[in-house]
């Protein structure tokens, strides 16, 4: 439908002059912009709704506050408090080895090579998550795995002795860096491009150490895009399962393998309780993208 | 000058080490399959393996599907926006910012729940309604990509000059996209379609949920039940990802430069 | 001329094998506006950065007050610099900007506040203290640029290219502002630019530059009158070169086209006859038609003509030589024609030698 009006041409000249085509075209122009709409509501926002609905409802599709309530027995808990713990301390060391990496090819007098290497591989290892990430980490420190072998002839250092484990806390937050430090290169490099030198040129000659420069501008100027980019981060790994679940099976309890659980075989014995434990994720990843929202605005408020 | 240089070698020496050693360990342990020497057998089970053709050809298909639909999703909408209505513009944006907040898990949820059998749109009451409701989940997964990369192709171009030196010369709509708007963002497209089938030929967690017969699936599976295969698959995958970003760093090259940002 | 206050001494510069900047000599009296002038790449920029502490000269010593502070870095300079592209802290308000300098050097509050509302006066920017960069015009950020520059009371001001980046219009009227600010706090200033109109116009002293070789310094009066090289010459100002032959050096005779001109003595710098000589001529020097009180005419053929306005500016062919030259533009008269024959007449007096 919404095609054939669009190739008429008679139609199309005639709403040629975008002033003159306000008011009166008003439906005609949502038109336009119609399909992204309801594809977005059926397959984006209704879906989600639905879930959040259910969260809140009881067998009889009452509203209820139990199944919120439920969430709030131990083992669930714990699955909410190792994801959050995940995330976030994947989130917060990859964001600063990421800016760490990202000032060092942009301020540290490096060749040009190591900047557009570095960028191009960040490109790459930022989408390479999932099930492969596993693979290799597995490869690399499970117990066959090829450092953790090195480390065990050439050095005597049993790092599972130790108590390090592939399939644990700091496991798992390891492996998520591999995914999360790039994908911080790749969004604050262009923020530390938009640090001017100028700037740092300006505050020497108004008598400024290199230490109140950076107080005073540099870290004010990168605060709300690396705190955004944080909060980026902590979704991207509060959400993701399949890195976790191809490492640890179900042995480690985090959020998104409790609910795939739940939805393969609804091992909470109770079909809204799984709808609470969604609302509880997008509960989370939406306060946190509330942050996001705020601090780009901020932002945007310095940097036109 | 020095003291700085020294500590931004460090850091990317660092860096570098933290990426490559599980690429090398990776590989390492992919050629260990042979017992005592160093060999491709992995690779050679793996490529010999039936299902591993199957379902990869199957991702494969499914990515292009999902290309399609995301262009014909994004396309429009996003050069409408341009030419007609910025004011809804920051109303769209959040909308394909979303599927980064939503993870994918809660989105094939609703799914599940909404498209059953019994729903009255029975998307999962058949196997091609299910390969459609696939693809459409991974085009609201790639939606946040594919919208940025032809938002800043459009960016780039001047929509509005040439939509009306088009309509100048007695253009329809149809001719305004495909021979004019399309050919221009055709890189910032393709930019976006390599991303997206970089994010579709793995993924797990939709497939899985939807009982497809797809690439991710079977990646976890051997994972569960084989040794060395995986870390072959895991060098297969890298070197897949490698691929789509390489295309689209090269398309970045012919693409138009903006007069207002020539870098 | 009163003492000298910055002092640069047999400066050189290089970046690996090229030299940018060779053997730089020059003495700039306090409050004075003193410009560098030159093509890009000329090393006007290096020789500003220099004097700021960014770079350090392969050679040579920079003073400043008789200090030597060629190996101080720029935080402990105490000069003030303003840049092309502003480079205002966009985290800041105006007020925070201008303040900056004094805030670094631990300055009470009230201090800041009193110099901060000071300077906002004398960019006359009063109210605009709780605004961000990005809320001002680009003559409006420039300003402040220069007030976060002086507010710390800076020995020398350096100023980078600072209109450039501006509106014709804003360019001009800010020149005149930056100038009036310049004499009213008397600060000694070094000012770099391309633009001739710019340097000729602000100037006390310009120094005009030519691959990394100041090539001529002076008033602007003397530069624009005097050029002393070829490159000054073409440089500033748009110039008519003449080629004319020696005929008699004893006399300072020369020949262009058909005729024998006596120029003025001590010009042919030990030139012998025959020798070809490049002949400077203004365009304003030069009118057409015969005239009274001008010496020399030669006859040729207007060639182009273009009406800019105010002033209509004719190009006549001369044989092998062209020269450009302006007329005003009168009502009452027709304009030349293309093609028309006419005579120029000069006085010979302001035929320069070029060496």
């Amino acid at each position: 439908m919404t095609d054939a009006t669009f190739s008429d041409p008679a139609a199309a000249r005639q709403s040629v002059p975008p002033a003159r085509a306000g008011g009166l075209r008003l439906p005609l122009q949502w038109l336009g912009v119609a399909p992204f709409f309801i594809f977005a509501l059926m397959f984006l926002i209704f879906p989600t709704f639905y879930l959040v609905v259910g969260a809140f409802q009881n067998d009889q599709g009452e509203f209820t506050l139990a199944n919120i309530a439920s969430l709030l027995q131990p083992s669930i808990l714990a699955a909410y408090w190792i994801s959050i713990r995940v995330s976030l301390a994947s989130a917060v060391l990859g964001a600063l080895a990421g800016l760490a990496i990202s000032i060092a090819i942009v301020r540290g007098g490096l060749p040009r090579w190591v900047r557009s290497a570095t960028m191009t591989f960040s490109g790459v290892a930022s989408n390479f998550a999932g099930v492969p990430l596993a693979f290799a980490f597995l490869a690399t420190l499970g117990r066959l795995g090829l450092v953790t072998v090195l480390l065990r002839t050439w050095f005597d250092i049993n790092i599972y002795g130790l108590g390090f484990n592939i399939l644990s806390f700091a496991g798992l937050t390891l492996t998520y860096l591999f995914f999360q430090i790039p994908l911080m290169v790749v969004i604050i490099t262009p923020a530390i491009d938009g640090l001017k030198k100028e700037w740092g040129e300006a505050a020497a000659t108004l008598g400024a150490t290199q230490v109140q420069f950076w107080r005073m501008v540099v870290i004010p100027v990168l605060w709300p895009s690396f705190l955004g980019t944080v909060i980026l981060l902590f979704a991207n790994a509060f959400g993701a399962i399949a890195t976790a679940y191809a490492l640890t099976g179900s042995s480690l309890n985090i959020v998104p393998i409790l609910l795939y659980a739940q939805i393969r075989g609804d091992v909470l014995h109770n079909p809204h309780l799984g709808y609470a434990l969604a609302f509880g994720m997008i509960f989370i990843t939406g306060l946190a993208n509330v942050f996001y929202i705020w601090f780009r605005t901020r932002s945007e408020r310095w940097l036109k | 000058m020095k003291p700085s240089r020294f500590w931004a070698w460090l850091t990317f020496a660092l860096g570098a080490a933290y990426f490559f050693i599980p690429l090398i360990a990776t590989f390492e342990f992919s050629l260990r399959m042979r017992r005592g020497e160093y060999s491709f057998d992995a690779y050679r089970v793996v490529f010999g393996d039936v299902r591993f053709q199957e379902t990869f050809a199957y991702s494969t298909i499914i990515a292009c599907f999902t290309i399609v639909i995301g262009v014909l999703l994004v396309v429009p909408t996003a050069y409408w926006i341009r030419l007609r209505m910025p004011q809804i513009r920051p109303v769209v944006e959040f909308i394909t910012l979303l599927p980064l907040i939503i993870p994918a898990i809660v989105i094939v949820f609703g799914y599940i729940r909404m498209y059953g059998s019994n729903s009255p749109l029975p998307f999962l009451a058949t196997t091609r309604g299910t390969d459609v409701l696939l693809m459409i989940g991974y085009a609201t997964l790639a939606l946040p990509y594919m919208y940025r990369a032809v938002d800043t192709g459009l960016r780039t171009i001047d929509v509005r000059t040439l939509t009306e030196a088009a309509q100048v010369h007695g253009a329809g709509w149809t001719t305004i996209i495909v021979r004019i708007i399309l050919p221009n963002v055709l890189i910032a497209v393709l930019s976006g379609a390599f991303l997206t089938f970089a994010i579709v030929i793995g993924e797990f967690t939709m497939a899985s949920l939807l009982n497809r017969p797809a690439f991710g699936p079977y990646l976890q599976n051997i994972g569960a039940n084989r040794a060395y295969e995986p870390a072959a698959l895991a060098v297969i995958s890298f070197a897949i990802t490698w691929g789509c970003m390489s295309v689209i760093q090269v398309l970045a090259r012919f693409a138009p430069k903006s007069a207002n940002n020539p870098n | 001329m009163s003492e000298t206050f910055l002092s640069i001494q047999g400066v050189r510069k290089a970046f690996g094998q090229t030299t940018v900047v060779k053997d730089f000599n020059l003495e700039v009296a306090r409050g004075e506006f003193v410009s560098f002038l030159g093509p890009s790449g000329c090393g006007k920029t290096t020789m500003l950065r220099m004097v700021a502490g960014f770079e350090e000269p392969t050679a040579g010593r920079i003073m400043i007050g008789g200090k030597d502070v060629t190996n101080l870095k720029p935080n402990q300079r105490n000069i003030g610099m303003v840049f092309q592209a502003y480079a205002l802290f966009p985290n800041l308000t105006v007020s925070q900007n201008i303040g900056f300098g004094l805030k670094v050097a631990g300055a009470s509050k009230a201090e800041i506040t009193d110099r901060v509302k000071e300077m906002l006066s004398i960019i006359k920017l009063e109210g605009f203290g709780d605004r961000y960069p990005y809320q001002l015009s680009g003559g409006q950020q420039q300003r402040v640029a220069l007030a976060r520059a002086l507010a710390p009371k800076p020995k020398i001001l350096l100023l980078d290219e600072p209109l450039s980046a501006l509106d014709a219009k804003v360019r001009i009227s800010l020149r005149e502002e930056i100038r009036a600010i310049q004499k009213k706090l008397d600060i000694t200033t070094i000012f770099v630019t391309h633009d001739q109109e710019e340097a000729l116009s602000m100037s006390d002293r310009i120094v005009v530059m030519y691959d990394g070789k100041a090539e001529q310094v002076g008033t602007p009066f003397e530069i624009y009158n005097r050029p002393s090289t070829k490159f000054v010459a073409n440089f500033v100002g748009t110039l008519n070169v003449l080629d004319g032959t020696v005929v008699d050096p004893a006399t300072a005779t020369v020949r262009i086209n058909d005729r024998d001109i006596s120029l003025k003595k001590g010009q042919l710098n030990g030139a012998k006859a025959g020798d070809v000589l490049s002949l400077a001529l203004r365009p304003e020097a030069i009118v057409l038609g015969k005239q009274d009180g001008r010496d020399t005419n030669l006859g040729g053929q207007i060639s182009d003509v273009s009406f800019l306005g105010s002033v209509i500016r004719v190009r006549v062919g001369l044989g092998k030589n062209a020269v450009s030259l302006d007329t005003f533009n009168s009502p009452a008269s027709p304009p030349p024609v293309v093609g028309e024959r006419t005579e120029i007449s000069f006085s010979s007096d302001d035929l320069l030698v070029l060496h």
